[in-house]
């Protein structure tokens, strides 16, 4: 029997296990929420904006390791995905992003909501397909889910004329997806794996850094044996904190820009840089020509161009970071470096992530501890800015896929819809949504479908009345001319999420932080918004200025 | 670290937005292409490009990287680094008045050229060989008043058979 384009699209998602789409309807794309209506499996998540829909997607994506889809309607619909999708892969989200587009006979016209929607995601998708026919239907989802799932993962755009939706042919699910030009490696090669054996049995002051790339491998077992094996400091960057828990004595927490002071001193003096599924980012190094200046490096990356691009690797291994660290699990034994480990702990107990108490104040150190001490199960996905931050350093992540946040974009206001995604991916796990004033305004429409879907989501807004961290840098680096980031015109958060049939609650003095944050954990038959006032001139430290070397940390304020 | 020039010989899916591709890598990143050639194989679904470059040595590394990472890309090889043959197609129309015509036929018979076009005031010589042929022929001729030249960019492909 032949079916349409649309229904093609719908049943091959099917047979890829995809639960929930996330998506806004439009001219264009019509058709295909015309089959998703009343789908006995797969599932609309409607939602109030295309960006808002694509960091959904992206969300349970990172919450699930499944890959995210997202759906919206040609022109308009397209470009406001293109944010999302530039999110995700920034951070290798597997991600599908699909896109009506206008008849085939319109396309090069200037139709109506027409735009070149391969030309404007080319540089910000792993790949892309136009469908022009329905008879490819079911060959591009297929392939399209492969590459966005396999190797480093990522986002890929299908846009899909809209009258290929409309024609009909056959439904026949292609069983394997064979790609002559896209063959990952996924296997480390064994001698450089026997180099890298070595060099961690012969280093006086080595140290592990992980990165997103081992969370997106499922290597965290793998890393945690390595490092407990063989008794390795470890350091764990923003995208992959949980993969090594934040907790054990071997961790010394996030590095870089605001890192903890003992991983980036340890980068400094380090003999031996283990790097696994993390790219040498530049919040990271710092100034490079300073960046682990006595340190061999070894680089584990299934994406071989990732090694080398920033910094000169010794050991280069390209591979899969699950598999590669299985096989030097079975060949290292423990390391006696015991006077570097006493440097460390020297290191962690002299500098510890600190603030100190400004009047009567909230810090949002405080209430982030709070929240720790509250919710430390809780899947946590924060946003963009001084409170991403704060929640790096004083929430101790202990599972991957517990930190949730876009880490290489950037990008305020992912943080509420990826909550959302999050939190259907996850059902049995409370999710907490760790906001700024400034990002939750991004977004905040999503606050809708939350409500509709009555998702117990916990947003804590941490309201400094400002765009904290540009505040902060002008503070620092522009004599306090605070241009464009003032936000007390604020609106009252907490009226305003009544008024979107969620409950909000303001807090204004310290000793209401924590009754408020026992009340959002009873709440469970919709989103809570707690509009934590904070501080308004706190700054994030410790801090690698712009252009300096990991060493030139500075620590505080005197 | 020292520029280099690099040749790339990359087989791609003959499909179409292949190209485009290939150059939002180079543009995407500041790097810049000399020559491109791009036609199909004797394979209809298969295209090979020639794809001439400059960079120091970290940046040809990164475009081969780039190149291998691209999915409709199925072969890339750096035929510098290998023992390989490069040509070139050159067309000159070049000023000929008549009694200029037999110097610069002259001209053409010793690089092995051929006049592919003649008019009462020019002709359009093609030249085919390696970078410094093309130069000394273009040389030679320059004299006489280039009028329009064009040139295909460099085909390469690498010597002998790969086991």
């Amino acid at each position: 029997m032949e079916i349409s384009g649309a229904k093609i699209l719908i049943e091959s998602l099917k047979r890829e296990g995809v639960e929930y789409i996330f998506g806004v309807n439009g001219g264009a794309a019509m058709p295909i929420f015309d089959a998703l209506y009343n789908h006995p499996y797969v599932k609309l998540i409607p939602m109030r904006h295309e960006q808002g829909a694509a960091h959904a997607a992206d969300g349970y994506a990172r919450a699930t390791g499944k890959v995210g889809v997202t759906l919206a309607t040609s022109g308009p619909g397209a470009t406001n995905l293109v944010t999302g999708i530039a999110t995700a892969h920034m951070d290798s989200i597997p991600m599908v992003a699909i896109t009506g587009q206008v008849y085939t006979h319109l396309m090069g016209n200037d139709a109506f909501q027409e735009c070149d929607v391969i030309g404007v995601t080319r540089p910000i998708c792993k790949h892309s397909f136009l469908i022009k026919s329905s008879e490819e239907v079911a060959d591009v989802v297929a392939e399209a889910f492969h590459i966005a799932a396999t190797g480093r993962p990522g986002p890929v755009v299908i846009d899909f004329a809209k009258d290929a939706q409309l024609s009909e042919s056959l439904f026949r699910y292609p069983e394997t997806v064979n790609i002559r030009g896209y063959k990952p490696k996924v296997d480390g090669h064994p001698r450089q794996i026997a180099k890298a054996v070595e060099l961690i049995h012969n280093a006086e002051r080595p140290m592990l850094y992980a990165g997103g790339g081992v969370v997106l491998s499922d290597a965290s077992d793998e890393l945690r044996e390595l490092a407990i094996k063989t008794e390795i400091p470890i350091t764990v960057t923003l995208m992959g904190l949980g993969a090594f828990p934040e907790t054990h004595p071997l961790a010394m927490e996030m590095p870089g820009m605001h890192g903890s002071c003992c991983a980036n001193y340890a980068f400094t003096d380090s003999d031996l840089v283990i790097a696994v599924g993390a790219r040498f980012d530049d919040r990271v190094t710092g100034n490079l020509d300073k960046f682990a200046p006595k340190a061999k490096k070894i680089h584990i990356d299934i994406d071989a161009s990732c090694i080398g691009k920033n910094v000169p690797i010794d050991v280069p291994i390209v591979g899969d970071a699950k598999r590669i660290l299985a096989e030097i699990n079975k060949l290292v034994h423990r390391v006696d470096i015991e006077p570097w480990m006493r440097q460390i702990d020297e290191w962690k107990e002299k500098y510890p992530f600190e603030y100190h108490q400004n009047g009567d104040n909230i810090m949002p150190q405080y209430v982030i501890e709070q929240i720790y001490d509250l919710y430390s199960d809780a899947i946590v996905v924060g946003d963009v800015g001084q409170h991403q931050m704060w929640a790096a350093q004083y929430f101790k992540f202990t599972e991957p896929r517990q930190w949730l946040n876009s880490g290489g974009l950037g990008t305020m206001g992912f943080s509420l819809p990826a909550a959302i995604g999050a939190q259907l991916g996850c059902p049995d796990k409370t999710v907490v949504n760790i906001n700024g004033d400034g990002s939750y305004c991004m977004t905040i429409q999503e606050l809708i479908p939350a409500v509709t879907m009555k998702l117990p989501i916990k947003i804590f807004i941490i309201n400094n009345m400002y765009l904290g961290m540009v505040r902060q840098w002008q503070e620092l680096f522009h004599q306090k001319r605070y241009s464009g980031v003032d936000y007390h015109d604020n609106p009252d958060f907490a009226l305003l999420a009544q008024a979107f049939g969620a409950t909000g609650l303001r807090v204004e003095r310290i000793e209401d932080v924590r009754p408020a944050l026992e009340k959002a954990k009873n709440i469970n038959d919709g989103p809570v918004v707690i509009d934590f006032i904070v501080d308004e001139e706190e700054n994030v430290f410790p801090m690698v200025p712009a252009g300096a070397g990991l060493g030139d940390v500075i620590r505080g304020l005197a | 670290m020292a520029e280099e020039r690099h040749i790339f010989s990359v087989l791609v899916e003959n499909r179409f937005g292949v190209l485009a591709r290939v150059v939002g890598l180079f543009s995407g990143r500041g790097f810049n292409i000399d020559s491109l050639n791009v036609a199909e194989t004797d394979q209809p679904d298969v295209s090979h490009m020639t794809i001439v470059t400059h960079g120091d040595a970290q940046i040809i590394e990164q475009i081969y990287k780039h190149l291998n990472k691209l999915i409709d890309v199925i072969k890339v090889s750096n035929l510098t680094t290998e023992n390989h043959v490069e040509r070139e197609l050159v067309l000159i129309k070049v000023y000929a008045e008549p009694h200029r015509r037999g110097e610069i036929l002259q001209i053409v018979e010793i690089f092995r050229a051929r006049t592919v076009d003649v008019s009462p005031t020019a002709l359009t010589i093609e030249v085919t060989g390696d970078e410094g042929k093309l130069k000394a022929a273009i040389d030679m001729l320059r004299p006489y008043g280039i009028r329009e030249l064009v040139r295909t960019g460099k085909i390469a492909i690498m010597r002998g058979v790969t086991k």
